[in-house]
């Protein structure tokens, strides 16, 4: 099972993804925004990130930009969790190096229907 | 798996969400008040965005539908496609005033639109321009009679670079249906000498064939993430028989599912009412605790350790351990209290809104100034501090706060100043609020109390029994009630709401300079400091707070009246006598009024003079609820275990006033 990263700065989303994720035996770290998310990404080796956009200090995409400029996270899958309201949100992760994303809502089935798709 | 239950997650997302609903209007008044800061717009829009998705997910439709409205008028904002004026913070704010009660309901299992949320959702969906009605249901284009799908697929070289695998698409094409691999291949661009080829980077590319009736749309998906990062051809294969050529397929990326249009049922929480209340506790908090528990267990064991060989030379050594025992537990005692301790500023915050909407409302100008709104308080006395304060600022504006013209007529500056100040005095908190206004009107309320009954016509009064007068049961001076103050409360239901906390509240007031009022409120309603008084054989621990005085009567201060009642002469004035051993029941009980001591206790401006055998010394007790372990006892609070281990009752002076009221009037 693979150990993931959950950033978001909304308390309630966050503690649904790490216990959807850890509902189907993943280690899961979580993160309340992206600046947090990069400082456990430096200590740990995680395999996937999952991050929201829109987050306090520092938000998803610039989250994800400074993530590739780390060797160890330069193929390490990241989705964006996003709202369907903001496809230009979505082109805005990818040019940051984003993997995919997965738009809100979703129910931890999407959810784990998505990690499984990266993960394999 | 089973489905995840995600009802334990609707708690912690109404707290979030109402955080958010008080971040966002405390920007929207920072913007109000003429502040450009645009980290300010980034806020409001993010709490909008973040109560919209986590209502979304958990199922609160309506919840999610006003704010994707909101949303879209703040995304024009932070776009600065649109101007913020006075009116769209107004209608913002209402926004967060209706979310707040969409929320509530929805916490409580109720429907959370109603007709109000609705008309206000309308005004917002005209505001937000071209607003389109909501995306209707991507319909998945039915699955077009193809055999399959012929799949030109070239990864562009930073494909791999954004965490994309080809691998992992093909695994996902096969989920669909068959798939072959026709030809796989390096693309001419890739470099020729492998000491110029990048790991990181891909040069491949592939032909597959699909087979299945699959539609168009389930193969784009698979490819949806790599848009950009490949060149990518689907072509259908040609079928054996395909009748009627469907209309090509708009090659439009394909949408997810978009959940949000059909609203899902709303999960019924049975568990309404079991909303337990939370605290969020900083972790240095926590810290303190946990470091003073080492503490405590290095004593125990230093004591322990004593226990066990003790020798009378090791007395001094016991001592000192039971001395830093004593210690330990104090400190341990106020660390615990602290987690208990909030500021004061989440109270006070909501004044900026309230003073806003009375300015307008009131045609007044009303500076605010808060000041200590660091200040800690226990979680419970704060929770209830918040009317009666709500209530002495409107007050303060409406009665207290002339308006501009008769400040500028007075020589005073048009814009009033209202001071809200939260501070540390020996064990109480201080709360005040001070104006500069007109002060209270003396002959108003001397009118007024005579027409009350509350003074005699002429009577003296002196500025103090002034100030008393306006806490007075029924006392209003307003001409008319107007819609802000005249609830239907008085400032006697303000002195009622803080003495259930423990505190008291008075107030200063100087003609034509303003009037100040003071709150003082115990740190923590789950210690009190009490006078333990023993009666036969029970312990009774009366609160220090309301006790006057206590003495040893002479017979002859001790009158009878009619009916039984015994009273005393005390300070001019003949308090009840109210026996305690009578009154609760106790055994053994010293019955000679002159034997025994009087405690002269207040509550309500009303005094009455319980007699108890002796007194036995001052202690804090940590009070126990009588409710929770057995019963609600009239005239008694709590209880409380002393130092030797026996159980003490509390006594709840308000409660004993009025039984000795009730006996004195029988």
């Amino acid at each position: 099972m693979a150990k993931i990263l959950a950033v978001d700065d909304s308390a309630s989303m966050r503690g649904m993804v790490a216990f959807t994720l850890r509902g189907a035996g993943h280690e899961v770290t979580e993160a309340e925004n992206g600046q947090l998310a990069l400082d456990a990404a430096r200590g740990n080796a995680f395999e996937l990130v999952l991050a929201d956009v829109n987050m306090p200090v520092m938000d998803g995409i610039a989250m994800v930009r400074q993530l590739r400029a780390l060797d160890a996270y330069k193929g390490v899958p990241i989705l964006m969790l996003t709202t369907e309201s903001h496809t230009e949100k979505k082109m805005e992760g990818k040019a940051a190096g984003a993997t995919g994303w997965l738009v809100k809502p979703f129910d931890p089935e999407q959810l784990l229907a998505t990690v499984k798709r990266v993960l394999g | 798996m089973g489905a995840v239950d995600l009802t334990q997650f609707h708690k912690t997302f109404f707290e979030e969400s109402l955080e958010g609903l008080d971040a966002m209007e405390a920007a929207l008044l920072a913007l109000d008040s003429g502040s450009t800061d645009h980290e300010l717009v980034h806020t409001i829009f993010r709490a909008a965005h973040s109560i919209k998705g986590g209502a979304a997910t958990f199922g609160f439709a309506e919840v999610a539908a006003f704010t994707h409205v909101a949303e879209s008028l703040l995304e024009e904002v932070r776009s600065e496609r649109r101007g913020v004026d006075g009116e769209l913070i107004d209608l913002l704010l209402r926004s967060v005033d209706c979310l707040r009660a969409m929320l509530d309901h929805t916490s409580h299992g109720l429907p959370a639109a109603d007709a109000d949320s609705e008309a206000l959702r309308g005004e917002l969906v005209r505001l937000v321009s071209g607003e389109a009605a909501p995306a209707p249901a991507a319909t998945t284009a039915a699955a077009a009679s193809v055999d399959g799908w012929a799949i030109r697929f070239v990864a562009l070289p930073h494909l791999l670079q954004t965490g994309n695998d080809p691998l992992r698409l093909f695994r996902e094409l096969q989920q669909l249906g068959r798939l072959d691999v026709c030809r796989a291949f390096v693309v001419d661009a890739a470099p020729t000498q492998l000491a110029e080829l990048d790991p990181g980077q891909c040069w491949l590319g592939w032909e597959l064939r699909l087979h299945g009736a699959v539609a168009r749309a389930e193969v784009a998906a698979v490819f949806d993430w790599v848009e950009g990062d490949c060149e990518l051809a689907i072509e259908p294969i040609a079928p054996a028989a395909s009748a009627a050529p469907v209309a090509p397929v708009a090659v439009a990326p394909p949408v997810a599912a978009p959940a949000a249009s059909a609203p899902r049922p709303v999960r019924e929480t049975a568990a309404a009412s079991s909303e337990g209340s939370s605290i969020r506790v900083g972790i240095d908090k926590v810290d303190a605790l946990i470091n003073m528990m080492g503490e405590l267990v290095i004593t125990q064991s230093m004591l322990s350790d004593i226990g066990e060989h003790f020798h009378p030379s090791q007395l001094e050594r016991l001592r000192e351990g039971l001395l830093q025992l004593e210690r330990n537990t104090r400190e341990l005692q106020e660390s615990v209290m602290r987690i208990r301790m909030l500021p004061i500023g989440s109270v006070f915050n909501r004044f900026p809104r309230l003073v806003r909407d009375l300015e307008r409302k009131l045609g007044k100008q009303v500076k605010l100034e808060l000041h200590g709104e660091h200040t800690e308080l226990d979680k419970t006395v704060l929770e209830k501090i918040g009317d009666p304060l709500v209530h002495l600022v409107r007050n303060a504006i409406d009665h207290g706060l002339e308006s501009p013209e008769q400040r500028r007529a007075a020589g005073k500056n048009e814009t009033g100043t209202l001071r809200l100040d939260a501070y540390h005095e020996g064990g109480n908190i201080v709360v005040q609020i001070s104006d500069d206004g007109a002060g209270l009107n003396r002959a108003a309320i001397v009118a007024k109390a005579e027409q009350r009954g509350l003074i005699r016509p002429g009577q003296e009064v002196d500025d103090a029994e002034v100030a008393e007068l306006i806490f007075q049961p029924g006392f209003s001076t307003a001409a008319q009630a107007t819609d802000l103050s005249g609830r239907g409360v008085g400032m006697d239901v303000v002195r009622r709401n803080v003495r259930d906390l423990g505190g008291s509240v008075g107030v200063r007031s100087q003609s034509g300079k303003g009037s100040v009022f003071t709150i003082a409120l115990p740190l923590t309603l789950a210690i009190i400091d009490g006078l333990v008084t023993a009666v036969g054989e029970e312990r009774y621990i009366v609160p220090l707070i309301s006790i006057v005085e206590s003495l040893r009567l002479r017979p002859e201060m001790v009158r009878k009246i009619a009916g039984g009642g015994e009273v005393f002469h005390f300070r001019n004035e003949y308090l009840p006598i109210m026996r305690l051993h009578r009154a609760f029941g106790c055994n053994a009980a010293i019955t000679e009024i002159e034997r025994g001591i009087v405690v002269v206790v207040e509550e309500e401006g009303r005094r009455v003079g319980l007699l108890v055998d002796d007194l036995l010394g001052q202690q804090q007790a940590v009070v126990k609820s009588l409710e929770a372990h057995y019963q609600r006892v009239q005239g008694i609070s709590g209880a409380t275990i002393l130092s030797d281990g026996s159980v003490a009752l509390i006594v709840d002076v308000c409660g004993v006033v009025r039984l000795g009221q009730r006996s004195k009037a029988a």
